[in-house]
Order: C-alpha cells, then structure tokens, then sequence
C-alpha cells in the first residue's frame, strides 16, 4: 500500500473557506511528519466561482505540486466534474450524498465514488452548513488513516479567537466526518497517512517568506498600494510592524509607493515597494530616479498574467525583459529571481544588502505561484543565523564627524559606488538631482563631459555587481543530451522533471537562474558548452529568457517548453514538453 | 548663529531677470534663518520646473526629483528622518497636474511638511502652455482659443483636504511672504504656502501689477484664521480682490509621523538594523510551525 505519498484536492466555492481551512489542514498534514507543498488556485471574486486548493504530502521533500490527484473533496459539484479526470486509478472522489453528484459518472472515469452525507453532517452535528468544509476534512482524515488528534489540534488552534462553543462543534463534525470515512470507505481507498517522527517545520508560503527575509534584513518601512499577488506581504507587514519596528504605508497609487519608498532610502531607511505588474507598470519612471540619483530601492514585483490587469489570480513569468528594462536610457539595477521558498526568504535579506551596497534598484521576481504555494520548510534551512546588514560605503556619524574635505556625493569610484551620506550631518550637506549632475550633485543637464563620465560611474556599478550574482545552477548527469533552462519559480517542477526522464533511462540536466542581472555572462557561456540540446522551459510564450541568453552570449536555445494558460508548471507538463521536443 | 550666508550654494539661478522665484527664495531663506535652522537640519525637495531648481541654488540637504511627486518623496523622507524640517518647493503644474492626487492626500495625512507651491499660472520651462491654476480665457500655445477649464484653487482644495495650515503669499512682498514661511516652519503637520510669483516671461497677464492691484492680507482685514468657514468663503475670492496671509490654521491635530508608534522611540534612521534576539526570531518561526 502507498503511504505518505499523495495528493489531496480540495474544492468549493469562493467563500465556501477553502483556502482557510485547506491550509489549516496542510498545517495538520506538516505536523504528522510529512513534507507538504500546496498551492491554492481561487477565482478573482469574493463569492461564488470555483476555488480550489491542492495539497501534496510526501515523505520525500517536496518543491512541487504535481498534476495527479488522489483524493478529491468536493463541497460542490463544480468541483467533481472539473476534477475527477486528474484522479489517479483507484482515487476517489467525497462529495455530499444528497447533492445532484452522478455516481456512475464518476466511476466511468476510473475514480471511486465517495457519498457523505456532508451537509446534513454539518447542520445536525454542528448546527451550521457553513461547516460542511469540516466534514469533508474529517472525511479525508479518516479514508487515509490520519491521526485525528493532529487535526483536532489544528482545529482547536484556528479555532482558538473564536468561542469555545464555535471550538467544540468544528471538532464534532471533523470527528464524525472521520469517524464516517474511515468506517465506510477506509478499506477502499489504498493510499495511506502514517505519522512520523520530524523535526517542526514551518508551513508558510512565499509572500511570508520574503517579508520575513526583508524584515530580517532592515527592511524599516513598507510603501504600497494593494495588489494580487503581492498584498500579502504588505498585510504581513502591518501585522508585525509595530512589534518588530516597521512602518508600513498603503497610499494612494503605486507611483506614490515607490516614489515614497525613494524618499525614505534617500533619507538612510531601508523601505521597499511590494506590488505585481501593473503597479510596476506605473513605477517605472521612479526607477529611473532611483537609479540616477544612487538611491537604494528594493522592488518586490510577483507576477501575474497581462497585459494590463490580464488574470489577477493566477501565475506567470512574463514580466521578465520587462524587469530588466523598465524606465527610460540606461542604469544600473539588480534582479533576483529566487527559485524556491527558502530561496525567497534569502532574497528579502539580501536585496537591502544589494540595494544599499550599489545605491541602486534591486527588483525581486517572484509569481502568484510562489508568493501563494504553501510548503514545509525546516526553519534551519532559512539560515537565519547568515542574515547580515550590509550597508555598503555608508558613512556613519563618526566618518562624517571626521570628515575634513568637502563631500561630495557622486565621487568618482572605480567600482562605481560613492560614499554615501545620508541628510543630518553638518560635514555632508549635498544636493541630489533627477538630472545629470557631476560629483558634488549639482545639477547639469548640459555638459558632454559630465553626462560621460557620470554615465558610465553608473553603470559600472554593472561589473561590480557581477560579484554578488550567482550563476545558473546546474542538476543532473554532467554529460547530458538535453538541458533544461529555466530561471525562478520553474524550478521545483523541471528538477522533478530531470529526476523522472533520468530514472526513465534519459541523460537530462537542467540549468536554471536564480541571479539574473547583471547577467553572468562568463559562467553561462561556459555552461552552455556542455549543455548539448538547450531547452528553455517559462511561463511565458516568447521564450523570454532564451531571448536574452541569445541577446547576452549569442547562443540560441534549441527548443522552448512554453507555456502562458496562467497556471504553474506541473512536472507532467515538463516532462510532456521534453517528449515533445526531443522526439 | 545661522546667517544668510549658510544657505548660499555656488550656483547662480538662471531664472530670467525679473523672475518671481527670486522672491519666494529670499523669502524662504530669510525665514529659515530667523528660525535659527542649520542647512543640515533642512530637507528641501522639488519637483520638476524652473522653480524646482531651488534646492540646487540652495545650501541645504537637497532633493530635485521628477515631475509631480514631490510631495509624496518628501513624506516618505519625513518618516524616515521626523528630525529634519522637510520643505517642498514646486510649481503650479507640479502640484496641481501630476501631482494634485498627492497634494489632496498629504493635507490629509497632516504630513509635517511646508509645501511652498511657486503658483505662476503658466508652464514656464516647457515654455509656455496654461497650467491648472490659469484662469480661464488664458491663452497660451496649447490653449489658442483661451483657457476653457476652471481653475484649481489649492487654497480651497487645501481646506477641503483638511490642511491645517493654509496660506498664501505674494513674491514681491518678499517681508510678508517670509513672515508666513516662518510661521509654516513653526507649524505641527502639513502647510500650504500657494506663492503668487509672476512669470515675466510667458504670463503676461498675471504680472507683478496684476497682482499688486488685488492682493489685500487677510491680517489686517480682521480675519480670524481659527475659522474654518470664514476661511472657506475667504477662500472663494479671486478676481477684483484677492486676500492673502493665513487662511486657516490649527495646531491641535497630531502630525502624519507623530500617529506612528514606532516612530515614539527615535526616528527611524536611528534605530538598529538587525540585532534580533534568539527569542525574537524564535516567535516568528513558531507563527509557522
């Protein structure tokens, strides 16, 4: 029998609490031992629609959610007609007996019919319909075997705001939902969930983490307007602000978030703005005055399907050359595409660092699918004891007290970067400028020989930087006949992928991006020698990544997995691609 | 001891001769010296425009940035540093085009912060169109047939946005003007200063006489500047009279920064970076587990 390797999927209704008690149920799965990568897919609506969550448990470490389901929940029977195709042989399906659910259909599809009387659970059990979600847990609990004391702690704890009252009859349902599943349909259902020992993990997704990582790392203040997928980070903010020493800002428009967020860096804080594309859209004037007047400024951009306001709740990589390129003539920036969740906890640290050490823009790239997929992370992999503060050529007090010379600002540097005073010293009174301007920041916006010189200081703040840019990864036989390329948030499902062609008999390896500018020219080219066929796998459909390894070394990628329907990767999906394309 | 000299840069204006921002710089100089502020402690911000080109001409922690978001850089810079006494000096088209949405919020926030609006009515670096406080009829290469929108009136918008202090000055009555930018530099949260400072060279209606005809002060009219209607309905007058001085001023309400309970401690420059306790992180971890 199959233990502690499955997928859950559970469906409803916007407003029917699937994305609240879906995680509180990925929470109960991560305290049984298990590792759990779940992803919510919900509709742009607050009611109504079709929301679903997907729960993968494994004994194995997982990054990935994957495309087969084994167990469906469904509070609806929207659920049951878009889902039953994904289930696996022998799967099954819960849904309420006295719903309009067609039994024989279900099992025409190879999946097994799981009648509960759910609503009817609910109501006489715990007094309301509302709990129907509690039912269907408590029925999946008791199919597959799980330990419902681990439950009943994570109902209790979600619970624990509310009256004791609302406690008792959520766990009476669960139970007698678990108590149902297990009697009735336990025997038939042959994949199974054993507790086992591990060590705590955190279950949390990637908007938590980054702002963890920029909290960690300075991050003092947070400017932003809302915005799917990136809200969450500023709510994450607003809720631990006042404890750990943040402010947080939601103002009146994007430009105002990143214009604020300048002014606030130019001043010596370390602030960010967090938003998705369209916010980014009307930024990009601003990263231009961040860039010309050396300012630090950390973007966070997750990506969501355009143009304009395309799909706001779902995912994508096609704000890639758009990150690179964003803002009117030429300026240095930094752009940082973690690809997993410890990952993007890093890159909230390390951002500021970045920012402040260059006087530049940094721009983090995530996507709906990792800013919102919940996983199992083991706190030590966050490493939190390397978060550092790193304030590149910052001028504290005791340097500007004795500081003798005049200061200037935008001082010639072979590396690029000034050292940097911040206003409220008597020694270090400058002006900076949107306009050209020559060392000591006055502005000229006429002389060919300040715009030369002042020009290309900037920008080699590009070569410099180049030390702090990783290069690709690579995963896989080092003699491969097929390399997949991919960058970001790709890359738990192509290394399931690499894993899968590999142990089917294939030679594949990938190579995938994380740092992506300044682009790490050297290293790629000498990657790219051993990489025989070059795939690219992206969120998008021009292939934008193989446009810029081809625009940055010349090479051109073989083949392209591409794929813009607004959902993540699965692994099947790469793997299908790969066929595809080495057939 | 401050002097004029503190504030003196090594760059000469290249404002036309004649220009109204001559004015409303002294003005500004003038009242930071009697109110004994170190260019250090001062954090002048602009936009874009002739007039924005003050902090260059200016010693003083300075900040040109782009066109219409001064306002919101500047309370950005406030709330990183509540210590510096933070100044915005931008034009009419600034204010009242591109950045009229952050003008409306930073009255407001109450943001401290003294928001000098160099108001010619006309675009001068662009060389001439109408700008939002032009008066109608006004024509202009962009408005051949006259002006036919109504005039912004950021006094009256100020009031309705809640400002707690608004005012308005004249740049030929560089004694005047600079007695309410002290007073705007004593004021607690957000401060309206709408300057009217002539355009010699594209606004030939709104001229230095235009002005002088019909501005009155409202200080020796008797107006009681704690009365929010008598401000309202000062505020609505423009044309044969126009009144100047203080409209409308409150120093009860708390400043942006100082609703921050963060910000109670120190201002945010001077708080650590980093420094967590092992019990610190321990809790953030535990919010997951």
């Amino acid at each position: 029998m199959p233990t502690n390797d499955m997928t859950f999927l559970f469906g409803g209704a916007a407003g029917q609490g699937i994305e609240s008690n879906g995680a509180g149920f990925a929470r109960a799965l991560a305290r049984t031992g298990l590792h759990v990568a779940a992803v919510p897919d919900y509709m742009s609506r607050i009611r109504g629609g079709h929301n679903f969550y997907q729960i993968r448990v494994s004994e194995q470490p997982i990054l990935t959610h994957e495309q087969a389901v084994h167990l469906v929940l469904a509070l609806d029977e929207r659920t049951v007609q878009e889902h039953t195709r994904d289930i696996v042989p022998g799967g099954g399906v819960v849904y309420d007996a006295a719903s309009k659910v067609d039994a024989a259909a279900v099992e025409a599809q190879g999946a097994q019919a799981f009648p509960v009387p759910l609503k009817q659970l609910a109501v006489e059990a715990g007094g309301s319909e509302v709990m129907i979600n509690m039912a269907a847990l408590g029925v999946a609990a008791g199919i597959t075997g799980m330990d419902f004391e681990v439950m009943a702690g994570v109902v209790r704890q979600g619970f624990a705001k509310k009256s004791e009252d609302v406690v008792r009859a959520n766990l009476e349902v669960s139970r007698q939902g678990y108590d149902l599943g297990r009697d009735q349909y336990a025997a038939r259902f042959a994949w199974k969930l054993a507790s086992r020992e591990a060590p705590p993990r955190m279950v949390i997704d990637g908007n938590a983490l980054f702002a963890l990582g920029a909290l960690l790392g300075g991050c003092k203040m947070v400017c932003a307007y809302p915005m799917t997928p990136a809200t969450p980070v500023l709510h994450w903010f607003a809720a631990h602000g006042d404890r750990y020493g943040a402010i947080i800002k939601h103002v009146e428009d994007e430009i105002a978030a990143v214009t604020m967020a300048i002014g606030a860096n130019y001043a010596g804080v370390r602030a960010m703005a967090p938003t998705s594309g369209g916010g980014f859209s009307l930024m990009t004037e601003a990263l231009g005055l961040a860039g010309m007047t050396e300012t630090p400024l950390v973007v966070f951009l997750s990506q969501r399907p355009g143009p304009s306001t395309g799909m706001p709740t779902r995912s994508g990589q096609a704000d890639l050359l758009f990150s690179l390129f964003a803002s009117q003539d030429e300026f240095p920036r930094l752009v940082l595409a973690p690809h997993t969740h410890e990952e993007t906890f890093t890159a909230g640290w390390r951002a500021f660092n970045l920012a402040e050490k260059y006087q530049t823009l940094v721009v983090v790239l995530l996507d709906h699918h990792l800013s919102s997929m919940v996983r199992t992370v083991l706190p030590a992999d966050l490493r939190m004891d390397e978060v550092t503060i790193d304030r590149g050529k910052w001028l504290d007090r005791a340097a500007l007290d004795a500081l003798t010379e005049p200061y200037l600002r935008y001082k010639m540097a072979a590396d690029g970067v000034s050292p940097r005073a911040v206003p409220g010293h008597p020694h270090a009174v400058y002006s900076a400028t949107s306009d050209e301007h020559p060392e000591d920041g006055h502005l000229d916006s006429e002389s060919k020989a300040t715009r030369t010189a002042m020009h290309a200081k900037r920008l080699r703040k590009l070569q410099s930087a180049l030390a702090d840019i990783r290069p690709p990864f690579t995963y896989g036989p080092e003699e491969a006949e097929v390399t997949l390329i991919g960058w970001g948030t790709t890359y738990g499902p192509i290394l399931e992928a690499v894993d899968r062609a590999n142990a089917a008999g294939a030679r594949v390896k990938m190579l995938h991006f994380v740092d992506i500018w300044p682009f790490p020219v050297e290293p790629v080219q000498a990657l790219l020698k051993t990489a025989g066929r070059t795939i690219v796998v992206e969120n998008n459909a021009m292939g934008q990544l193989g446009m810029l390894i081809r625009m940055m070394t010349g090479h051109q990628v073989a083949g392209s997995i591409l794929k813009w329907d607004g959902r993540a990767f699965t692994p099947e999906e790469v793997l299908a691609g790969l066929e595809k394309e080495v057939r | 001891m401050v002097t004029r000299d503190d504030y003196a840069s090594p760059v000469r204006p290249t404002w036309c001769p004649g220009c109204g921002n001559f004015g409303t710089w002294n003005s500004l100089k003038n009242a930071l010296v009697k109110a004994a502020l170190a260019p250090h402690e001062v954090l002048i911000v602009s936009g874009i425009g002739c007039g924005s080109k003050l902090p260059d001409y200016t010693h003083a922690n300075g900040l040109n940035t782009i066109h219409g978001r001064p306002v919101i850089i500047a309370t950005g810079a406030q709330l990183a540093n509540h210590r510096l006494k933070v100044i915005t000096t931008h034009g009419d088209g600034d204010s009242f085009g591109l950045g009229l949405g952050h003008f409306i919020n930073a009255a407001r926030r109450n943001v401290a912060l003294v928001d000098i609006i160099q108001d010619n009515q006309v675009y001068g670096l662009t060389k001439g169109q109408y700008s939002p406080t032009s008066d109608p009829g006004f024509v202009t290469v962009t408005s051949p047939r006259g002006a036919i929108e109504n005039r912004v009136n950021p006094v009256l918008l100020a009031l309705s946005a809640g400002a707690t202090f608004v005012a308005r000055g004249f740049a030929r009555d560089v004694e005047h003007l600079s007695w309410i930018i002290g007073e705007a530099l004593q004021h607690r949260g957000y401060a309206l200063v709408d300057v009217m400072q002539p355009c010699v060279t594209f606004n030939r209606r709104n001229t230095y006489d235009w002005y002088g005809e019909r501005a009155y002060k409202l200080q020796e009219a008797g107006h009681d500047v704690g009365d929010l209607q008598a401000a309202i309905h000062k505020a609505q007058e423009w044309g044969e009279r126009i009144p100047m001085g203080i409209f409308y001023r409150r120093e009860d309400q708390p400043a942006y920064h100082e609703y921050l309970s963060v910000l109670q401690s120190a201002p945010l420059v001077d708080q650590p970076l980093g420094g967590w306790t092992p019990e610190q992180l321990q809790a953030l971890v535990e919010e997951y587990v």
